[in-house]
């Protein structure tokens, strides 16, 4: 019997004088929040049933754009299913507010980094995917899948979508391309350019670039405390940390800042808006992959088949171009076009070789002693 | 039931509604957070329930969160001092002033109308280096080169000046607003000057609005979050920088709370002494 015929039944009782007003608007009531107290359990329930939206959450910006003009909106077009499109300025943030969420309430997440994948995972808050629902994953370059592989032996909790680095961007009004060859990762900590100098006000990628200017390998740095000196450094020569994508582009477009360390594809978005900024990485740049990763407790069928949209070859690479970060795809099965080939990171092998990820079990072991002792730095101790 | 139990219950089944919401999202959600400062971070995953002062005793011994409260209380300070030089002129002038006064207030009140976050941000167009002010200043001759003035602590007052004056001002407004003019003209009458009237008079008669007005000002200067984020430089950070921090960027929830209700008890406490001098009724009647 469903809700409304028992309402009807209910109704008429109490009309034919059966039951008291009383006693009617009690059964009434308790029938409310007994269907109010059930529906965070009956989202789980949903999830394998009929779904009308998808939540999705990135990064915001061009990033955004891209994804809801090429994949969202065509997507919601074949299919009928609604994708919400949420932004968060970064991982961390938008890790402590899935922590604090019900199940199903975020769905796919376009993560950064395959420590983001392993902390997922940690806090089990994975899902698994059903690969045979997303045959568009057999165009995914194997280095890429591997690296969640390794996480995750038995099953996949995300599609690989796309990659770039976090490399050096410079105003070539007042930074030549050769001195920033020369002085590649040092620059950050050059007096020259004080008070001209950006930096994401992120502990790995401040952590990163500590490693990189104190001539240590980023993925096992042996001499901390040189690190978090070259740390100390930086913030007294900066201007300002920068907390998004957007004040990124703005301060170097605004020209408050000469030199920063920067994301591939908002650089490539400056250079194409005009502004001349250069952009180069450093050997050991800081190299991420970012996949669209099933929240546990998500509508799976309906994500599987948001992602298996998302990776078609023509999808991928509208939203690629849109992005300005070259696709997950690999470019020796499919033909990218002209456009993805010049963008920065762009890797023609597919092996990713020429790229340095982050360890995920390196950084995520130092993560909570490295993230404190970066608040305090900041701060000036 | 008779008639004086019935009126002894009417306040409380007003007051439910009120008592309700308080309860479920003021009261229930911070004890649970009282309950989390007790608890313990994991390396990775899940926190460990149970009952450990490590979090309370890191946030009352180490220095580092020490010297941000202090800094953070110098700022609210100093904010809360501006406000109140540059409020007061203006609620005067605006209780004085006849017939345009509604006019006055309701100027007062646009820039509630705008996002904080909007209304921060416009200053990176106000002082940025390509911004109007260093702008102008070329266009005029004054300097060669655009001056950075953004990005540090002074920045960071001037715009929580621009947040709260205007609570600081209808605050002191309330309060000359219930002086009678005629007192004023008594102290002339009997030869005080302007100045001394005013100093004898009305200023003294206007405190209660000023100290609420302060108040307020203090405390939400002191709880702010965005500001630093916006206006600040690397080193400019407030007490509420930390928390975020700790819960949001470490993952700390139970160092966070902790961080969180040692903000609270401080704030509390200032409150208090407040409410023991001043009392509470001249703060609502400010935010009426």
């Amino acid at each position: 019997m469903d809700d409304t015929k028992r309402y009807e039944r209910l109704r008429e009782r109490f009309q034919n004088g059966d039951i008291s007003r009383r006693s009617f608007f009690g059964l009434l009531g308790a029938a409310g929040a007994a269907y109010g107290l059930q529906m965070p359990f009956a989202r789980q329930a949903f999830a394998a049933g009929d779904v009308s939206q998808v939540r999705f959450d990135g990064w915001g910006g061009v990033v955004s754009e891209a994804f809801r003009k090429f994949a969202f909106d065509p997507y919601t077009e074949k299919t009928g299913i609604k994708v919400i499109d949420g932004t968060f300025p970064g991982g961390d943030e938008y890790l402590a507010l899935v922590r604090a969420s019900q199940p199903g309430e975020y769905n796919i997440a376009h993560l950064s980094g395959v420590f983001d994948y392993a902390r997922y995972h940690s806090f089990d808050l994975n899902s698994e995917l059903n690969l045979a629902n997303i045959p568009n994953m057999a165009n995914v370059m194997p280095a890429l899948m591997n690296a969640f592989k390794s996480i995750t032996p038995d099953s996949l909790s995300a599609a690989p979508y796309n990659y770039g680095t976090t490399g050096l961007a410079y105003n070539r009004k007042h930074i030549s391309d050769e001195e920033m060859k020369e002085k590649g990762a040092k620059i950050l900590i050059d007096e020259k350019y004080k008070g001209k100098i950006g930096g994401w006000g992120d502990w790995r990628t401040r952590m990163w670039y500590a490693a990189l200017q104190t001539g240590q390998d980023p993925n096992d740095i042996k001499d901390t405390d040189a690190a978090w000196d070259a740390v100390r450094k930086h913030r007294d020569v900066a201007l300002k940390y920068w907390a998004s994508g957007a004040e990124l582009m703005s301060l170097l477009a605004e020209e408050e800042i000469y030199v920063t360390e920067g994301w591939s594809g908002r650089i490539y978005a400056l250079q194409e808006q005009g502004h001349d900024i250069g952009y180069y990485d450093p050997p050991q740049s800081f190299g991420w992959q970012e996949c669209l990763f099933v929240i546990k407790g998500s509508p799976m069928a309906a994500c599987e088949e948001l992602i298996n949209f998302m990776l078609d070859k023509d999808t991928s690479i509208a939203v690629a171009e849109g992005q300005s970060y070259p696709p997950a795809l690999d470019p020796t099965k499919v033909d990218l076009g002209e456009k993805i080939p010049k963008l920065p990171a762009f890797d023609p092998t597919g092996t990713l070789s020429g790229l340095t990820f982050a360890n995920p079990a390196y950084w995520n072991g130092n993560e909570a002693d490295w993230s404190k002792e970066f608040g305090r730095v900041q701060r000036g101790y | 039931m008779s008639i004086e139990q019935r009126e002894a219950r009417q306040p409380w089944i007003l007051l439910t509604p009120a008592l309700t919401a308080v309860t479920l999202l003021l009261i229930v959600p911070l004890m649970f957070i009282v309950v989390y400062s007790f608890w313990l971070k994991s390396a990775a995953g899940a926190d460990t329930p149970g009952f450990f002062l490590d979090n309370w005793q890191e946030a009352l011994t180490d220095s580092f969160y020490r010297d941000i409260l202090l800094n953070t209380l110098k700022i609210a300070a100093i904010t809360t001092l501006a406000c109140a030089l540059l409020g007061y002129p203006a609620a005067y002038f605006i209780s004085r002033s006849k017939g345009n006064k509604l006019i006055l207030l309701v100027l007062l009140m646009l820039p509630f109308w705008i996002s904080y976050i909007i209304r921060t941000m416009s200053w990176i167009n106000i002082l940025g280096v390509s911004g109007a002010l260093n702008s102008a200043m070329i266009w005029l001759g004054i300097i060669n080169e655009p001056i950075q003035m953004l990005y540090n602590q002074t920045t960071v007052i001037l715009g929580l000046v621009h947040f709260l004056l205007p609570f600081m001002v209808l605050n002191i407004f309330v309060s000359l607003d219930g002086i009678d003019t005629n007192l004023e003209d008594a102290a002339s009458s009997l030869g005080a000057t302007r100045w001394q009237g005013f100093l004898q008079v009305t200023l003294p008669l206007s405190l209660p609005g000023l100290a609420a007005g302060g108040l307020l000002c203090f405390v939400l200067a002191a709880g702010t979050y965005i500001t630093p984020v916006i206006l600040g430089g690397p080193r400019d950070a407030m007490f509420a920088n930390l928390v975020y921090e700790a819960i949001i960027r470490q993952l700390d929830w139970p160092l966070g709370s902790a961080l969180s209700l040692l903000l609270l008890i401080v704030l509390g406490v200032l409150v208090l002494i407040y409410n023991r001098y001043l009392g509470m009724a001249q703060l609502a009647k400010g935010l009426g």
